[in-house]
């Protein structure tokens, strides 16, 4: 089954392709296509997928064009990159760890956003935007957190995890006095904000996670080689020619500002980090991070649990982070039980 | 000189055990009166301050005055930290043992997350509202999770990342649980964002009376395990080879650990790091006997939840921060320490 093609280019250039790796990749970029165009067609309007897809492409008639443009697709782009943005950095996390459990929500940077929202939402009743550069900074000064405590002459997969723990607990109990103090209104915001939802998000919240996303993605992908080499060890790699602590710091950055613009656009939708380079892997049943197709797989899956929630309980009802909390909880349990089988966690 | 000196240093550092019995002994009792003090303390200090003359006739010479009244109520949410301490404390260190790894706690491996989805569950859809009522389902919840950690993680050639690990995602989606049933439910959300922090604010007598029973069998339960754990912290092989029944003291043990937890978690929601902290704090001096770490843990661990309680009412005068919290922001740096420190590592 397992089959590389080899693409040779004129001047000795040659790039090894996994035909199944690929074919995940189209495969989930064309499923989140779908998901992305029958979830703009669901609604309180709904439209045909076929109309959708007429207007986006620009020929449609001036009421779906604004139902479409100004309305649904924003929402659903930031379904897409905060999909794509937390399977990247859970791909890159759990690669960094070498486990597949050490996603950043485990690891206390979902928290840290949540944090940093919540001190917006609680002492100062913030706006929407003053909500967001709260989260990002509560999030990327966790993971700078996380980083220095585990340092210890080098960081370690085991240490940063169980740092990542610590750490956690400390934010959740933050988190936990903030929400305690607040008054019950800001409480319910803070409570809906924590949940991850993608009610009401609009093209302010698309250009920043577009521009972030399109900057780091190429980043990290130039730089995944040296992270397939890490997978066997810190001293097999640096053997092998990888400046090690260098690329981990340098992923661990990019990991850490995707999952914290992520989470300060929609809220820490749980699991999304934790599960997409799972299923990505046992999709492409390839070793190493699989990048590419955790990102994708993401994208699917957030759009697609989006659209689940819609349906199963009505517009706007429980936002989009319950369900996929849910579906985590549930895979999880799987994850945990064939992983101990195969004594991998 | 030089021929002589290590034998006398040796003496020095390791005096004869009938005297160390003697010296840990007596620490016994000075944790004691530490104990006493700040039950005091946690009598005396809070949005009123009282002076030790009104502690002494509120106890004493109850009058009905206002100061009696005062010491009424912090009484009752005195008692009730000392039992969840002693219940946390003595919980942590069972199951330190149990799993013969130094950052078992029943809060991080999850056991206090499913005691209290358990306790939503039962509040918000069984309609269960007395403590008597859901304390069962904080069993059958703490139970549950501790079942299930203990398979996933514990069982064989457990590591701590691996159980700690297990541990964080069950609780991440336990509290995603929470989140969900409060999010749909104005009222729960209402009555649960206190109670899911930990705190010992809504001690009532009648909570107390609730949970005592299984308080008090848990405890003598935990205790009485020492000497077959000290045989488990040997490794299996060592153990059966003593001739310990590895079985019966696992089942016991777990049982232990998961009505103290379940129980404290019933009456004053979920605190995590007691039972982390405490046994770490006390092995440190009493070496790894279990014969002295469990009877030194069901002393000092209410000292530290009493201790946060009473820094949690002095910090946010007049009003207070829950317990959990502060134990939480205590907890997570020495824990963070303990996985800095090598010789955790290498466990």
């Amino acid at each position: 089954m397992k089959s590389n093609r080899v693409l040779r280019a004129p001047g000795g250039i040659s790039l090894r392709l996994d035909v199944r790796a690929v074919t995940v990749v189209v495969v989930l970029v064309l499923a989140a296509f779908a998901a992305s165009v029958v979830l703009i067609g669901t609604g309180d309007f709904p439209i045909s997928a076929g109309d959708v897809v007429k207007t986006l492409a620009g020929n449609g008639n001036a009421g779906q064009e604004f139902i479409v443009n100004q309305l649904r697709l924003p929402r659903v782009l930031v379904g897409l990159l905060v999909g794509a943005s937390l399977g990247l950095g859970g791909a890159l996390f759990q690669a960094v760890t070498r486990n597949p459990l050490g996603s950043p929500d485990v690891l206390g940077l979902g928290q840290g956003a949540t944090a940093g929202a919540l001190v917006m939402i609680v002492l100062f009743s913030g706006s929407a935007a003053q909500v967001t550069v709260g989260a990002l900074v509560g999030g990327l000064v966790t993971g700078l957190a996380i980083y220095l405590l585990a340092w210890k002459r080098g960081v370690h997969g085991y240490r940063l995890v169980l740092v990542g723990i610590g750490v956690s607990a400390i934010v959740t109990a933050v988190n936990g006095y903030l929400l305690a103090v607040s008054d019950i209104v800001d409480a319910a915001r803070a409570l809906v904000w924590m949940t991850g939802s993608l009610n009401g998000r609009d093209w302010d919240q698309v250009w920043p996670l577009l521009g972030l996303c399109a900057v780091l993605v190429p980043l990290v992908l130039v730089n995944a080689r040296g992270l397939r080499m890490m997978e066997m060890g810190d001293d097999v790699s640096s053997a092998l020619g990888v400046r090690v602590e260098r690329v981990r710091a340098l992923l661990m950055v990019a990991a850490v500002l995707l999952t914290a613009t992520a989470t300060a656009a929609a809220g820490p939708v749980s699991f999304v980090a934790l599960t997409a380079p799972q299923l990505a892997r046992r999709l492409t049943r390839s070793p190493g991070p699989n990048l590419l197709s955790s990102l994708c797989m993401g994208a699917a899956l957030l759009v697609t649990a989006d659209w689940a929630s819609q349906r199963a309980f009505g517009a706007d009802q429980l936002p989009v982070g319950v369900v996929t909390g849910v579906l985590g909880g549930v895979y999880l349990l799987w994850l945990l039980v064939t992983e101990r089988r195969a004594g991998r966690i | 000189m030089l021929v002589d000196s290590p034998p006398e240093q040796r003496a020095e550092t390791a005096p004869a055990p009938p005297t160390r019995r003697v010296i840990r002994g007596l620490g016994l009792l000075v944790s004691l009166v530490i104990l006493v003090l700040v039950a005091l303390a946690s009598i005396a200090i809070g949005a009123k301050g009282l002076s030790p003359e009104q502690v002494w006739h509120g106890l004493f010479q109850d009058t009905g005055t206002y100061g009696d009244v005062v010491v009424d109520e912090r009484l009752s949410r005195t008692i009730l930290g000392l039992l969840a301490g002693a219940a946390l404390g003595l919980s942590g260190a069972v199951l330190q043992a149990l799993t013969r790894n130094p950052l078992a706690d029943p809060g991080l491996l999850g056991i206090n997350a499913g005691a209290s989805a358990a306790v939503v569950t039962a509040i918000t859809y069984c309609g269960v509202t007395s403590l008597t009522g859901y304390v069962w389902f904080a069993f059958l919840g703490a139970a549950a999770v501790g079942a299930l950690v203990w398979f996933l993680g514990g069982s064989r050639g457990a590591t701590p990342v691996r159980l700690a690990l297990a541990g964080t995602a069950i609780s991440a989606a336990l509290y995603g649980y929470l989140q969900a049933v409060m999010i749909t439910d104005d009222a729960a959300l209402g009555r649960m964002r206190f109670w899911t922090v930990g705190s010992l604010s809504s001690a009532t007598d009648s909570t107390i009376l609730q949970v005592l029973p299984f308080l008090v069998v848990g405890t003598l339960l935990a205790l009485g395990l020492a000497r077959p754990l000290n045989a488990v912290a040997m490794g299996d092989d060592t153990a059966k080879a003593l001739g310990a029944n590895l079985n019966r003291t696992r089942a016991l043990s777990m049982l232990a650990a998961t009505v103290l937890s379940g129980a404290a978690t019933a009456a004053c929601g979920p605190i995590a790091f007691v039972g982390l902290m405490v046994p770490h704090v006390v092995r440190s001096f009493t070496g790894p006997d279990l014969r002295w770490i469990l009877p030194y843990a069901t002393i000092l661990s209410p000292v530290l939840l009493l201790g946060a309680d009473v820094i949690g009412r002095v910090v946010a005068r007049p009003s207070e921060l829950q317990v959990g919290i502060i134990t939480a922001l205590i907890g997570g740096p020495v824990f963070i320490f303990l996985v800095r420190r090598r010789r955790t590592a290498q466990l």
